[in-house]
């Protein structure tokens, strides 16, 4: 019966991703709190809509909500490809609101920020599982990659035969090591950037619309 | 010192809710509780009642190890539910580790075709705000374990 089910929904995908090759694909920016995501997904968005996607903030769990830029065309080497950014909350499996104490909140703001993160993972987690269509995954380069959250998520995504792009980002600070990404996820391409900078998106580009496209 | 207490659970026999935290819970004298929890054990259950049995032992403030794992979807769930049960002062959420997924060489030709991977991995469960990890490496995981 597991079989059968597993046979139908791996012809499903392949059939779906055929007749619906002109939609545009939900491509979720998902990785820890922290990495950059929100960046990203505000430089993506600028740089081909002219809009934002969300605030930034160094307070982690800034994003509490996954928010969607829709219809975002991306066209590279005469290929144009039209996706739907998510922009997802930082995924983690414990969330203290004494943490956000620490930046300058009294307890009542820090106990609806925290109940609002727990939310938002949640509503990460779902998406990842039933609404997107491929996934960026960021990385904070300056901070060991190999943490239980990480090798989760990525064995989620793979699992679900997601197409995944790892980026490491933040590579305009020290400590930057990119090799160390490279190594913990070999299974997939790391690429470099700063989102921040804009440092190596011409490659973030062409590399979204191989995968992605 | 009281020493870890173990409560390993085997066989699978007893119905899917009667999970290892119903049976004592016995940390009244400050000690830690460690319930490790076979394949066999888990093997009969549905992909919630595994997600139950682990967090109603982690919200006993008990620690649980799982001889064979979790699929990578009722990882995702238990995240997902993991975050519904995060509370101020109460719950701050579980820390969790496998080792290191190594390359799996022992898929048969159908399991890759059908994107299948072997779960089996020894994985440690805990509450985040009493278990801390101090490394980890492909063969070795080493956490420190807090009283309440």
């Amino acid at each position: 019966m597991g079989l059968l089910t597993n046979l139908k929904d791996s012809i499903s995908r392949v059939t779906d991703g055929l007749f619906a090759a002109d939609e545009p694909k939900r491509i979720g920016i998902y990785g820890p709190p922290n990495a950059g995501k929100t960046t990203l997904a505000n430089r993506i968005a600028r740089d081909w809509t002219g809009d934002a996607v969300g605030p930034e903030s160094h307070i982690p769990h800034e994003t509490r909500r996954a928010r969607r830029k829709e219809n975002v065309e991306i066209e590279r080497n005469g290929r144009k490809v039209t996706i739907d950014i998510v922009d997802t909350p930082g995924v983690t499996t414990k969330v203290d609101y004494k943490e956000f104490l620490d930046h300058d909140m009294d307890k009542d703001d820090a106990v609806r920020r925290s109940r609002e993160a727990t939310e938002g993972v949640a509503e990460a987690m779902h998406w990842l599982r039933e609404d997107v269509d491929g996934v960026i995954y960021v990385l904070d380069s300056t901070t060991d990659p190999f943490t239980q959250v990480n090798t989760m998520l990525i064995g989620i995504i793979e699992s679900q035969g997601l197409p995944a792009l790892i980026l490491a980002n933040k590579t305009d600070l020290p400590g930057s090591d990119v090799q160390q990404i490279a190594n913990a996820f070999p299974q997939h391409e790391t690429i470099p950037l700063s989102a921040l900078e804009g440092e190596n998106m011409d490659e973030v580009y062409t590399k979204i619309a191989e995968y992605f496209g | 010192m009281p020493g870890p207490t173990p409560n390993v659970g085997g066989g699978g026999s007893g119905p899917p809710g009667n999970g290892p935290s119903e049976n004592s819970s016995d940390d009244s004298d400050g000690g830690v509780r460690i319930d490790m929890i076979s394949g066999a054990r888990m093997e009969g259950l549905t992909g919630m009642e595994k997600i139950r049995l682990i967090l109603d032992g982690v919200r006993d403030g008990n620690i649980v190890i799982l001889e064979e794992g979790l699929s990578p979807d009722e990882e995702s769930k238990l995240i997902e539910v993991t975050m519904t049960e995060i509370s101020p002062d109460d719950f701050t959420g579980i820390e969790i580790e496998t080792y290191p997924k190594a390359e799996t060489n022992d898929q048969s030709f159908l399991d890759k075709l059908m994107g299948r991977k072997s779960t089996q991995k020894l994985t440690v469960i805990g509450p985040a705000n009493r278990i801390e990890t101090l490394h980890k490496d492909e063969n070795l995981i080493s956490t420190l374990v807090s009283r309440r």
